[in-house]
């Protein structure tokens, strides 16, 4: 590697880790919102999923790629303990529901010393290169565009325009919204993990109701016509802050002010794009 | 069970089928037997839970009293989905197609149930998968042909005429092959010329095996098409039998036209 090139990516390794943490759970608020859900749980699903793989690898010391797999375990237990009672809920009732259990964890995540509480933990080794996060946001990206040119994603699709129409014909819901929410818990589990392992310490303060709100942004922006809308918009929102250094304090007010802007000028987002549904 | 005059099996019957809203019973005991072929209507006033009726038989509403069996099972318990994999369709009052969707989509989401393959299935796209996708689309084509809109299966539904998206609903509900089609008001919207077509379509839909429940307010287009008629009135079934004799029954023009205008009838 040429000198600069190395310097280039030392300078700004936190930001390529970024863009494909943060591209994961674009991707991860990509399934629940493609199913017409509007859960806000995807911090809470990091957090899981960064939390457990910290204590596998600083407890356990198990090594990363047992990790990584089974730091999804947590946030899928979790998706289908909280999944029975709030699939009977939508729009913004699930919204505010799931923001109540992130914000759950984070108390407990503050309060049990065993997880280091308010110092959160640290000194997990740096074992996610920026070539493994991309390439389980690659593989990510793949089998959700897959997915989604079949029955499941036309079902899907056709439960976020009339879930009554679609039951009607055939399609189980609530099948299907809690397997969209299974889904969404890999996903943010597995960028926590990532992430965790990609900048050695994790906090409480990480997975709250800001990254929340983040993660949400990243969607819509991008749009959700496709898989890679939201990513594009995780891209956006990861960049901008560095283009803008100076707007370091303001950053949660740029991203009310692009949700603003993205649902009254791109109502579609910036991909509008719609992917079709079927095979090929 | 068999319908002792026509020798034909009953597809649905409900018995004692109550639905209450808050003191107000919308179906107040139907008794609704349907027998397998041809084309039943159900008809009243407006608010004579003709609607209730549907999304009781379709599962979206749940019965407070009653029971409902279809093809011989007692389905009374089963959710939407369910019935709809046992051959119950139905299309919507308010028309609801999948608007971002094309019409060939539309029409492959009725196909739901019979797409069976796994997660891991449709990731490698197995063999399986892509049969059953192969297959889907043929019967998904074929249904849009039914209704003539083979021709423009990639374009949105939202884009196309009220008409239109009221023959799509119905590709859409026929795609499954369904043993019974409940048409809620299909003649809705529809210009004369539209109507007659729509007639048309729903004989060619009988003509290939399936019964056909249909509720319209369209009397020409009922009696026209079919083969017999339940009359409901405040949630009640005030008459069943053939059309000709539901228009010369005494408590249907009561029904319909008041008791008054009735007896002045009747005294003619």
């Amino acid at each position: 590697m040429a000198a600069w090139l190395g310097d280039l990516y030392w300078t700004y390794q936190n930001v390529v880790v970024a863009l494909g943490v943060n591209g994961l759970l674009a991707l991860s608020m990509y399934v629940v919102l493609a199913a017409g859900q509007l859960s806000l749980g995807q911090a809470a699903f990091m957090g899981l999923g960064a939390y457990s793989s910290a204590l596998m690898t600083l407890t356990l010391g198990w090594p990363f790629w047992i990790v990584l797999p089974a730091s999804c375990v947590a946030p899928v237990a979790f998706a289908l303990a909280v999944g029975g009672p709030t699939l009977r809920l939508s729009g913004v009732y699930l919204a505010i529901a799931t923001i109540g259990l992130g914000e759950v964890l984070r108390a407990v995540y503050l309060n049990v010393d065993a997880l280091g509480g308010a110092l959160g933990l640290s000194g997990i080794p740096e074992q996610a290169s920026p070539g493994v996060i991309f390439a389980v946001l690659a593989a990510a990206l793949a089998v959700l565009w897959l997915v989604g040119r079949s029955g499941t994603g036309r079902a899907m699709e056709a439960l976020r325009e009339d879930a009554t129409a679609a039951q009607a014909m055939g399609i189980d819901v609530g099948r299907v919204r809690l397997a969209v929410l299974v889904a969404s818990a890999v996903l943010a589990g597995l960028a926590g993990a990532l992430s965790a392992h990609a900048t050695d310490f994790i906090g409480p303060n990480d997975f709250g109701f800001e990254p929340a709100v983040t993660i949400l942004s990243f969607a819509l922006l991008g749009g959700i016509g496709s898989p890679f809308g939201p990513v594009l918009g995780a891209w956006v929102l990861t960049l901008l802050p560095e283009v803008f250094r100076g707007f370091a304090d303001l950053r949660l007010v740029l991203d009310g002010l692009v949700i603003v802007l993205a649902v009254l000028f791109l109502p579609r987002g910036l991909l509008a794009w719609r992917m079709p549904r079927k095979a090929a | 069970m068999a319908d002792a005059e026509e020798g034909r099996v009953t597809l649905l019957a409900t018995s004692g089928l109550i639905r209450r809203y808050a003191g107000l019973l919308a179906v107040d005991g139907v008794d609704l037997a349907v027998p397998e072929g041809g084309v039943h209507a159900v008809i009243g006033p407006n608010g004579a839970g003709k609607t209730t009726l549907f999304n009781l038989v379709s599962g979206l509403v749940a019965p407070s009293a009653g029971t409902i069996m279809f093809a011989g099972a007692d389905v009374t318990r089963l959710a939407a989905d369910r019935r709809a994999r046992l051959g119950i369709a139905r299309t919507f009052q308010n028309i609801r197609v999948f608007g971002a969707m094309t019409l060939l989509e539309n029409a492959l989401t009725g196909l739901h149930p019979l797409l069976t393959s796994s997660l891991v299935g449709i990731v490698a796209r197995l063999p399986r998968f892509r049969r059953e996708e192969r297959q889907a689309v043929a019967r998904a084509r074929e249904a849009l042909a039914l209704v003539g809109l083979q021709a423009r299966e990639g374009e949105r539904a939202a884009a196309l005429s009220y008409g239109d998206q009221r023959r799509l609903e119905i590709a859409r509900a026929m795609a499954g092959g369904p043993r019974l089609l409940l048409l809620d008001e299909p003649a809705a919207g529809m210009n004369p010329a539209e109507t007659v077509g729509l007639g048309a379509l729903i004989r060619r839909i009988v003509d290939a095996g399936t019964t056909v429940l249909v509720v319209e307010h369209d009397m020409r287009f009922v009696m026209a098409l079919s083969d017999s008629v339940t009359v409901l009135n405040f949630g009640r079934r005030i008459f069943s039998g053939p059309p000709a004799e539901a228009r010369a029954d005494p408590g249907v023009i009561e029904a319909y036209l008041g008791a008054k205008v009735a007896a002045r009838l009747a005294a003619r």
